[in-house]
């Protein structure tokens, strides 16, 4: 392919690179994806924090937050209902726009895709760059919206008009106008990025690296990658109208112009549930691959896995409806919402019984990212599970707008997408740092956060289905949600445990990162492409030659081998060389 | 027994649909916690079972085409006939409203419902219409239709004893119906965010007995 065309001088143009060509405007795609990952890193933090601000005003409502009271001087410390407000929407805007996208889609995408399908670099390095500084950018507009007078957005991750789209409706002014800047800006990065994913995966791959030869993982982000290049652009123009109404005097979404406060969230949706996907996909994909890796077996179902992320790619297009069952859309159109939704159900469920099929019969070892990797399965069926009550329009008539769909998002989102990234990170940190992570401290973090998680966001389930609104500020303000409160308080205390649960991870990647002992080329004893480079791989990954790819990538106990992993790069000799199906 | 039977969880039904709303519900908390017991076990036991033992080699599988068919058919079944049971619920919830003598206007706004009643001669917008502040009474037993509007941004009118759920958006008039089935009182929270005070906005519905509704219409002159 064309990649192997780059000449020997290229392999070592990058002694001559400067810190600042190498650290920050860097076009390496590891070193852009490492970039991601510590914005995804840094952003998680925020976010968290502001889940557990919200937590105490849910569990001990209107009591004044320790410390808080420097910050929050008028009211003493005590969360007033529309920094609330603040609280939640910019939790979820930040966590899925500037966490779990940039971790992912951002990081992991751009690392793995070049070193698994044995490509040296992205299709287009300096549009991957500008991808990710039009990102920070957008990072950075994102926090500045803390600081403006009025507060930053308040009308929900959703940002329904004409609450948003209204000013003197929520009171905030410059803070959603920086929410739709900042979303923006993201749209072009993620555009440039998905070009550039999907360029690369169609145009760079090794020889012998057909596409049913691809890692599960690449798969998963190439259609990812379509999905992000068909979908951002509808959320890109939807912020753009929504400024329009704030700043210009459009109306987009008013009534009282001959706007439809409907069209927001037909647009949103549109681009909403193929988002949903955005976050679960490549997390499905990673934790194919470490279940494959560390159970020593081929993914159960190679192509049966394929087929059904491409099924969910299409069918994600035509479910979004199911987010409107009760905004006032017609109930003929709620209905084929309602086939389709649960349609989408099946190639989830495929999925999960691929996954068991894999472990079935396995030498399972029980690394970090191997717990990690299998509490995504068990999380995610979870999550899987509860979006049949919704699916079911009639029932979702009582759970829409309560805490059993927030209880579903974070088992998709939380128990899927995050456990996802930290399989990753646990999985990929020896070769993106060079470096391995502490198995120790990882297990401290795994097991109190799987633990604290369940305590966190399983309840939630309960409070929904006693009809406990979602962005309600003070649940005591209801008669029949007083008996519920003692479930809020234990869902914040285990919250606020959660949060602590997260210490050692973050001991763990800063003291590994520089002082974590040196790694091996292929510590987990995987086949994949990117764990014949070295740890760190150099710039353009490989020497001088490009791996010759001879086989599928979970070709993991083959007999023809007495090791229990058999590299997709491996040559055997030529009579036996016709191993490894797909 | 609550702590493990999710449906205890639920509000007391106190309408008509709520009861077959609730059923559904129940269906599907039995489809999916019987799934999930299965996946969790079967996970659990392959994680004992074939855990890394020295010397051990992993069985090398690529996977089974009869096993995929099946657990693809199976579910997608299962699926098809909660569509096709949830379809007839929700087509008699939404689709249609049922003959009924009593229509109430419910107009939201920042941060209040306005119920309004249209008086003696039964029409709205004439001098006799009566409107009240988060106070919605009706009688038992018999089918009411709301008329949802809103002045501002989207609000959704929830009864959760009701499982009604509906949002009123601004620019259209949306027709629902309830029939409650127990006289008492029943809190009416608005579901969808509206702003700094979406929390506390709430209203109450009355459900009285026929002879208690007659006296309150004329009570509030609202009985022709």
């Amino acid at each position: 392919m064309s990649t192997s065309a780059v000449t020997h001088h290229d392999v070592h143009a990058h002694h001559e690179l400067g810190f600042i060509r190498t650290y920050i405007f860097s076009t390496d795609h590891k070193m852009i994806g490492r970039q991601f990952l510590f914005l995804g890193l840094f952003m998680m933090i925020i976010g968290g924090l502001l889940a557990l601000l919200l937590r105490w005003q849910l569990g001990w409502p209107e009591t004044p937050v320790p410390g808080l009271g420097g910050i929050l001087k008028e009211t003493e410390g005590v969360i007033p209902p529309e920094v609330y407000n603040m609280l939640f929407t910019m939790h979820a805007t930040i966590m899925i726009f500037f966490v779990i996208m940039p971790i992912l889609v951002g990081c992991f995408g751009n690392f793995l895709i070049p070193l698994m399908i044995g490509a040296r670099d992205m299709a287009f390095p300096k549009l991957n760059m500008l991808s990710f500084w039009v990102g920070a950018l957008a990072g950075v507009l994102m926090l500045v919206g803390f600081f403006v007078p009025g507060g930053h957005a308040a009308a929900g991750w959703t940002s329904y008009a004409p609450l948003s789209s209204v000013p003197q409706y929520t009171g905030t002014n410059w803070g959603q106008n920086l929410w739709c800047i900042s979303l923006f800006f993201l749209g072009i990065s993620s555009l440039m990025g998905s070009i550039n994913y999907i360029t690369t995966i169609i145009n760079q791959r090794a020889p012998g690296m057909t596409f049913f030869r691809m890692p599960l993982v690449v798969w998963s982000l190439f259609i990812t990658a379509i999905l992000l290049l068909l979908a951002l652009p509808v959320l890109t123009s939807a912020v753009a109208l929504l400024l329009f109404d704030r700043t210009l005097g459009t109306h987009w979404f008013q009534p009282a112009g001959g706007g439809e406060p409907l069209l927001w969230q037909h647009l949103f949706w549109f681009f909403g549930h193929p988002e949903v996907y955005i976050l679960i996909l490549p997390a499905m994909g990673v934790a194919s691959d470490v279940l494959a890796t560390f159970s020593r077996k081929p993914i159960f179902g190679y192509r049966a896995m394929v087929y059904s992320m491409l099924g969910i790619c299409f069918l994600s297009w035509i479910v979004y409806g199911h987010h409107m069952f009760v905004s006032g859309m017609s109930p003929y159109v709620g209905t084929s919402f309602m086939i389709t939704t649960m349609i989408i159900a099946v190639p989830s469920a495929i999925k999960t019984f691929n996954w068991l099929g894999t472990l079935w019969g396995g030498n399972i070892r029980f690394t970090v990212p191997m717990l990690n990797g299998l509490a995504f399965v068990g999380m995610f069926v979870i999550g899987g599970l509860s979006g049949i009550f919704m699916a079911s329009s009639p029932v979702d008539i009582f759970i829409q707008d309560t805490y059993f769909i927030v209880a579903h998002i974070h088992y998709v989102v939380f128990g899927g997408s995050v456990f996802g990234i930290f399989a990753a990170i646990y999985y990929w940190f020896p070769k993106m740092f060079g470096r391995n992570m502490s198995a120790w401290l990882g297990h401290l973090h795994f097991w109190p956060t799987f633990v604290f998680y369940n305590l966190t966001f399983f309840p939630m389930h309960i409070l929904g289905v006693g009809g406990h609104m979602r962005r309600i500020y003070n649940p005591t303000q209801y008669e029949f949600l007083q008996p519920l409160q003692p479930i809020n308080e234990f869902i914040t205390i285990s919250a606020l445990l959660l949060g602590l649960a997260q210490i050692p991870f973050v001991i763990n990647f800063l003291w590994s990162l520089f002082w974590g002992p040196k790694a091996e080329v292929n510590p987990w004893h995987a086949n994949t492409l990117d764990w014949t480079a070295p740890s760190p791989p150099p710039h353009l990954n490989w020497g001088a030659t490009i791996p010759t790819v001879y086989r599928g990538p979970y070709e993991y106990s083959s007999p023809e081998v007495s090791e229990d992993y058999l590299p997709q790069t491996r040559q055997l000799a030529p009579a036996r060389a016709s191993g490894g199906r797909h | 027994m609550k702590w493990f039977y999710w449906t205890g969880w639920l509000p007391q039904n106190a309408s008509t649909y709520g009861k077959e709303i609730d059923s559904m519900y129940e269906l599907i908390y039995w489809i999916t916690a019987v799934t999930f017991i299965l996946v969790a076990v079967t996970m659990i036991a392959f994680l004992i079972k074939y855990r890394h033992r020295e010397g051990r080699r992993a069985t090398y599988s690529h996977g089974n085409t009869t096993l995929e068919i099946v657990w693809t058919i199976v579910p997608a079944l299962i699926l098809v006939a909660l569509t096709a049971m949830s379809q007839p619920l929700w087509a008699r919830i939404k689709y249609t409203t049922p003959q009924s003598d009593l229509t109430i206007q419910v107009l939201a706004k920042q941060f209040n419902w306005e119920i309004t009643y249209a008086g003696p001669d039964g029409k709205f917008g004439t001098e006799d219409d009566k409107t009240f502040d988060n106070e919605m009474h009706v009688p038992v037993n018999k089918p009411v239709v709301v008329l949802l509007r809103s002045k501002d941004v989207i609000h959704s009118f929830f009864v959760p004893q009701f499982r009604m759920k509906q949002d009123a958006v601004p620019g259209r008039e949306i027709r629902q119906w309830f029939e409650a089935t127990k006289p008492g009182k029943y809190e009416l929270p608005c579901a969808e965010l509206c702003g700094f005070g979406h929390s506390g906005m709430k209203g109450w519905v009355f459900v009285h007995t026929p002879e208690e509704y007659q006296k309150w219409l004329k009570e509030q002159g609202l009985s022709s």
